[in-house]
């Protein structure tokens, strides 16, 4: 066999267009959010269930680590909310070209990157 | 055969309605998230009364239940999507769909219990 021959495409060689960065962490977000889901419901129902576990979730939620996990979340939510509306927007054929695409995604990337501080901000 | 299997792993069977679901899921779930975060912003020092009776009127009950639906069918599309994307054997394909997917039953049915126990 021929040993010269490609053996795999390495995929971080590549350089990617900012509309495929856009569309892979609309991906990884999902996910991501997805795989949190039960410990934002257990945070629901200790808010909910009596006003002793309530003081005692907000006094968990002080503590750094916590915070951490919270505002991974919430910005692995808004960063697929907001290229969530990006992908609405396209449906309705605003915004289709490959010009304007390129924008949009660097749009989203920006909003994002300013909802991701805010809510930084908003946390600490 | 071949056709028959693809057919039965592909469990939702037509994109077209997976397309508009997945849409109309996500402006629900938009409007939820956004409302949700923005009383949480406009609520600094929220306490736990005011919290629970929220979630104790009836608008916002349904609102949530139809939030959980959401999540549910949206959350299906999309991690369906994603795992047929990037695996390739149909037997694990199949195991990690179905548990996602039990996984997501079973957080609606929590997810209520939480709101009728509130």
């Amino acid at each position: 066999m021929n040993k010269q021959r490609p053996i795999n495409v390495y995929l971080l060689t590549y350089k990617y267009p900012v509309t495929a960065i856009i569309s892979v962490l609309h991906r990884v977000s999902g996910a991501f959010v997805f795989l949190l889901i039960p410990l934002l419901l257990w945070m629901l129902a200790s808010s909910l269930a009596s006003p002793q576990q309530f003081d005692e979730l907000q006094g968990m939620l002080g503590n750094p680590m916590m915070k951490l996990i919270l505002w991974l979340f919430l910005s692995a939510l808004l960063y697929h909310l907001v290229a969530g509306i990006r992908h609405l927007a396209m449906d309705f054929g605003v915004g289709e070209s490959l010009n304007s695409a390129c924008r949009s995604a660097w749009a989203v990337a920006i909003i994002a990157a300013i909802l991701i501080l805010l809510t930084g901000i908003w946390l600490w | 055969m071949v056709n028959k299997l693809t057919s039965i792993t592909s469990l939702t069977r037509n994109g077209v309605r997976d397309w508009l679901v997945q849409r109309v899921t996500s402006l629900i779930l938009a409007v939820y998230i956004l409302f949700l975060l923005g009383y949480l912003v406009f609520h600094p020092s929220i306490e736990f009364f005011a919290w629970q009776s929220l979630f104790q009127s009836t608008a916002f009950r349904v609102f949530s239940v139809l939030f959980l639906l959401s999540l549910m069918w949206h959350a299906w599309i999309g991690m369906w999507t994603i795992v047929t994307d990037y695996i390739k054997p149909a037997d694990i394909r199949l195991a990690v769909i179905l548990i996602i997917i039990i996984a997501l039953f079973a957080y609606v049915i929590w997810g209520i219990d939480i709101l009728w126990s509130a």
